[in-house]
């Protein structure tokens, strides 16, 4: 049973680095969303999965947070933002998605090498969960760095946070207050972003943060 | 038990009385009659707790925890006999600055940048020296930097005022870095922040070393240690004079007790080599401090560059306390470590004196240059005699104070072929002989500043109209030469009250001193050497005035006023006299030239013009100019390169961060 379950365990997190990657090729906002959408209800199954095999209940709440919260609300609320903004249809690369993926394959290497030499003394489960969710965390901030509509920095922040929840899961323990508090936290931040999304696009017609730059004087 | 509760209210009280004086200062006249009333009730109340405590419990010690600062530790405050002795100096020193400020604060023309600072400033350096554990330490230690810093701004129209403040503000926070730095250390992985858990606690020998080194600089800036003393004679000369008083004669002596508190009380035992770099240090902080003194021609900077030098001395003293305390040789360790604390109080009796008689020159004439001053013996006979006793004290000649202390430590170092190291055996001779210097110098340096300023005559039109100055003024003078003359007249009694506090901190004490013959003091054996400084203060006064009466039988009685020599120029203009550069000229040939890259310019009119002959003298801080001048430049240039990271783009920031992330895990990867 234990070998079936860390295989379990193993692949539902690796399924979220997964996604991750695909999160990374995305290059218009609608299909970015969906894959959003996937990346919560992976974390969310991932989640659910340590609930059971840890025997924590608390977990699931936890789960299904993340199922309501980062599945359906925040990628529909996104998704009619983006169809009021009218960016649907933008296509927006910066970094080419060639290099971007290798970078992204060096970031999980890295976290690999590190968090499994780290953490020799745990136990297997958990080393995996943080390796993986390392991986997230350093692929969210890739995600980030490399876009510069609005609207996909704030997919990427979200993302990042899920490698945050998957870390949290994996060490037990970790009381459900905390979690209750890092979701609403999430929820806050939406919040914030999407009032200052519309702030940007009143201003300049666009949610390019590139445009931020211009009205600050660094750039004609 | 009662006294801890003295002392901790009359902080208390001193903190109330800062409060009151914010809203008071409107009435300047009345409020300076309050506040330093006020202060100078409370710290005579505290002096006096504080002398009953060290003469008469000085071997117990009283402990109190109270609910404030970090939940999990409290403040620790306690008293024992080195903070009694401590708390003596501070509570003495603030007395009598108070006293001396209900006449001299009148003149100040911005009372409300004075008043509410300088008692918060002397509770702040009460509370550094009650306070038992690193958290309340540093604290207070803060507080009583920011407060003498307000008092140091208290006159910031003046730029060089403000470049004091300043440089002052900078080297007060990297002592107080080093300070953090050291305390953390000592409380170790486990965060005792408690002094007595720092104490019970074993120190490896790396760690003690470190402590030492780091107490060195961060204390040592306080103090004055070359060369972290740049801020010292820009800082003490800007306050007014009653505060200059307080942060030469106290403030340098909480930075002291620091250091010995850390040193001496909480480190255990260093290692012997440690004791090497105190005592190189204060050695060459005594020479170069007075070497300072020398060149210079403002009244107030002298003395706060011959503070430099007596805190030299005082490192010396500790240094070799350490020496023999790390070769258990207790006996001398406890005459080197008495001699220090000796001089500790010697130097806040006649420091405070001199800065209130350069204050009491300043009040009447308005001048600090020495050069503008002279024949001052005429208009302020009293302040003369003041300054002049000062003056002697501080020279170290018998029968005052300062001679006492400094044959003590002299003493000390005759012990030192007992030390088993040749390191050391070499050094403290080679220290010796820059104390030795320095001694003479200093004795050089006073001449200089007596001589110029009050002999001769007037230079100035200042000091025509001068007067005498009020009489709280002269109170707080006379009181402080009074003790000057009887600390070196009866030593022993203040070597006994300090011997409590060597057996506290290093477990021995001298021999007691009141029971010799004579009211003598023998710090170690007969044979050895002994100091009556009775005998030698009634002689000095029973010759003097036999041959002053021998001379005027001799002599006719009648006063004779006839043309001064002026060394053959017809017309002698008061200009034309002995100047301070004048004075200090030889010395300068000997040492300035490789110390300061002294050089005189004469520009001489060739014959036929009627231009007068100029003479410049270029003198360079070396240290300045070779440590802090380049280091100012090396970070200025920095952040003007870094300034570009302050206007990134968001993405070029998370690109930033991600980066940093990135290398970060990168390094962890490859060192683990």
């Amino acid at each position: 049973m234990h070998g079936l379950a860390f295989d379990i365990s193993h692949s539902l997190a690796g399924g979220l680095v997964l996604v991750s990657f695909m999160m990374l090729y995305q290059d218009r906002l609608t299909s970015l969303l969906n894959v959003f959408a996937l990346h919560a209800v992976m974390l969310s199954l991932s989640v659910a999965w340590q609930a059971l095999i840890q025997d924590a209940p608390h977990l699931y709440v936890t789960a299904a947070i993340a199922l309501l919260f980062k599945a359906i609300i925040i990628p529909v609320a996104l998704r009619r933002i983006v169809y009021k903004l009218g960016i649907h249809r933008d296509i927006e690369t910066v970094v080419g998605i060639g290099p971007t993926m290798l970078a992204g394959m060096g970031l999980v290497a890295l976290s690999l090498a590190l968090m499994l030499r780290v953490t020799a003394d745990a136990d297997a489960l958990a080393r995996e969960d943080l390796a993986f969710a390392l991986s997230v965390v350093l692929l969210g901030l890739l995600f980030m760095v490399t876009r510069r509509n609005a609207v996909s920095q704030v997919v990427g922040f979200m993302s990042l946070e899920n490698g945050l929840i998957l870390a949290a899961t994996g060490a037990k323990g970790m009381p459900l207050v905390v979690e209750i508090s890092v979701a609403f936290s999430v929820l806050i931040a939406f919040i914030v972003i999407g009032i200052v999304l519309f702030r940007i696009r009143e201003r300049f017609d666009s949610v390019d943060v590139s445009q931020l730059d211009v009205s600050r004087g660094e750039r004609t | 038990m009662t006294e801890l509760a003295v002392q901790l209210g009359c902080v208390a009280a001193l903190l109330a009385v800062a409060v009151v004086a914010a809203p008071l200062s409107r009435t300047p006249r009345l409020a300076t009659a309050i506040i330093y009333g006020a202060t100078l009730i409370v710290c005579a109340v505290a002096t006096a707790s504080a002398l009953t405590w060290l003469l008469l419990h000085a071997d117990a010690a009283a402990e109190r925890v109270l609910p404030i600062g970090l939940p999990w530790l409290g403040a620790h405050l306690r008293l024992d006999a080195l903070a009694a002795f401590f708390l003596v100096v501070i509570n003495l020193g603030g007395t009598l600055a108070s006293l001396y400020a209900l006449g001299y604060g009148r003149h100040e023309h911005a009372p409300h940048r004075v008043l509410p600072f300088y008692p918060a400033f002397l509770a702040g350096m009460n509370l550094v020296v009650l306070a038992a554990d690193a958290f309340s330490y540093l604290l207070s230690w803060e507080f009583m930097s920011l407060a003498s810093w307000a008092l140091v701004m208290a006159h910031h129209r003046d730029a060089s005022n403000r470049r004091a403040g300043y440089v002052y503000l900078v080297m007060a926070s990297f002592g107080t870095l080093m300070l953090l730095l050291a305390f953390g250390l000592l409380a170790g992985s486990a965060g005792n922040y408690d002094f007595a858990a720092i104490r019970a606690a074993q120190h490896t020998p790396y760690v003690a070393t470190l402590v030492l080194i780091l107490l060195l600089l961060g204390a040592g800036s306080k103090a004055g240690l070359v060369p972290l003393h740049v801020w010292l004679p820009l800082a003490h000369p800007a306050a007014p004079s009653h505060v200059s008083a307080l942060m030469s004669g106290v403030m340098t002596k909480v930075a002291i007790y620091g250091f010995i508190r850390v040193v001496f009380d909480l480190l255990g035992t260093p290692d012997w080599s440690t004791s090497g770099i105190v005592l190189a240090l204060g050695g060459v902080t005594a020479a170069l401090g007075i070497l300072y003194a020398l060149m210079e021609k403002d009244l107030k900077r002298l003395l706060a560059y011959s503070t430099i030098e007596n805190v030299g001395i005082i490192f010396v003293s500790l240094g070799l306390a350490l020496a023999f305390q790390t070769n258990h040789q207790p006996i001398p360790a406890a005459l080197a470590f008495t001699a220090a604390l000796f001089h500790v109080l010697n130097h806040s009796l006649f420091k405070s004196l001199l800065f209130f008689g350069a204050g009491a020159v300043l009040s009447v004439t308005g001048e600090r240059d020495m050069d503008r001053l002279g024949g001052l013996i005429h208009r302020m006979p009293f302040t003369s005699v003041v300054f002049l006793i000062g003056s002697v004290a501080i020279s170290a000649l018998p029968p005052f104070n300062g001679f006492v202390s400094e044959w003590l430590i002299f003493q000390a170092v005759l012990q030192s072929p007992q030390l088993p190291q040749w390191g050391l055996k070499i050094l403290v001779p080679a220290v010796g002989g820059l104390m030795a210097l320095a001694a003479a110098l200093a004795a050089a340096c006073f001449v200089k500043a007596y001589g110029v300023t009050f002999l001769g005559r007037p230079r100035g039109a200042a000091t025509l109209a001068a007067k005498e100055v009020d009489r709280f003024s002269l109170a707080a003078m006379a009181i402080l030469a009074a003790l000057c003359l009887l600390a070196g007249v009866l030593p022993g009694l203040v070597m006994d009250a300090l011997a409590p506090i060597a057996t506290e901190i290093l477990g021995s004490r001298l021999a007691p001193q009141s029971g010799m013959a004579w009211l003598s003091i023998v710090p170690i054996a007969q044979s050895h050497s002994s100091y009556n400084g009775l005998l030698v203060a009634v002689f000095i006064a029973v010759s003097a005035s036999l041959s002053f009466g021998a001379i005027r039988l001799v002599s006719s009685g009648a006063v004779r006023r006839g043309p001064a020599w002026g060394c053959g120029f017809t017309d002698p203009v008061p200009l034309a006299q002995y100047s301070a550069a004048g004075f200090a000229q030889p010395i300068r040939r000997v040492f300035g030239t490789l110390m300061f890259r002294a050089r005189d310019h004469v520009t001489m009119p060739p014959p036929g013009d009627i231009a007068p002959a100029r003479l410049r003298i270029e003198l360079h801080d070396q240290i300045w100019e070779r440590i802090y001048a380049p280091l100012a430049g090396g970070i200025m240039a920095a952040s003007v390169r870094l300034n570009r990271m302050q206007l990134l783009t968001i993405r070029g920031y998370l690109s930033l961060v991600f980066v940093t992330l990135v290398t970060l895990l990168l390094v962890l990867a490859i060192w683990t």
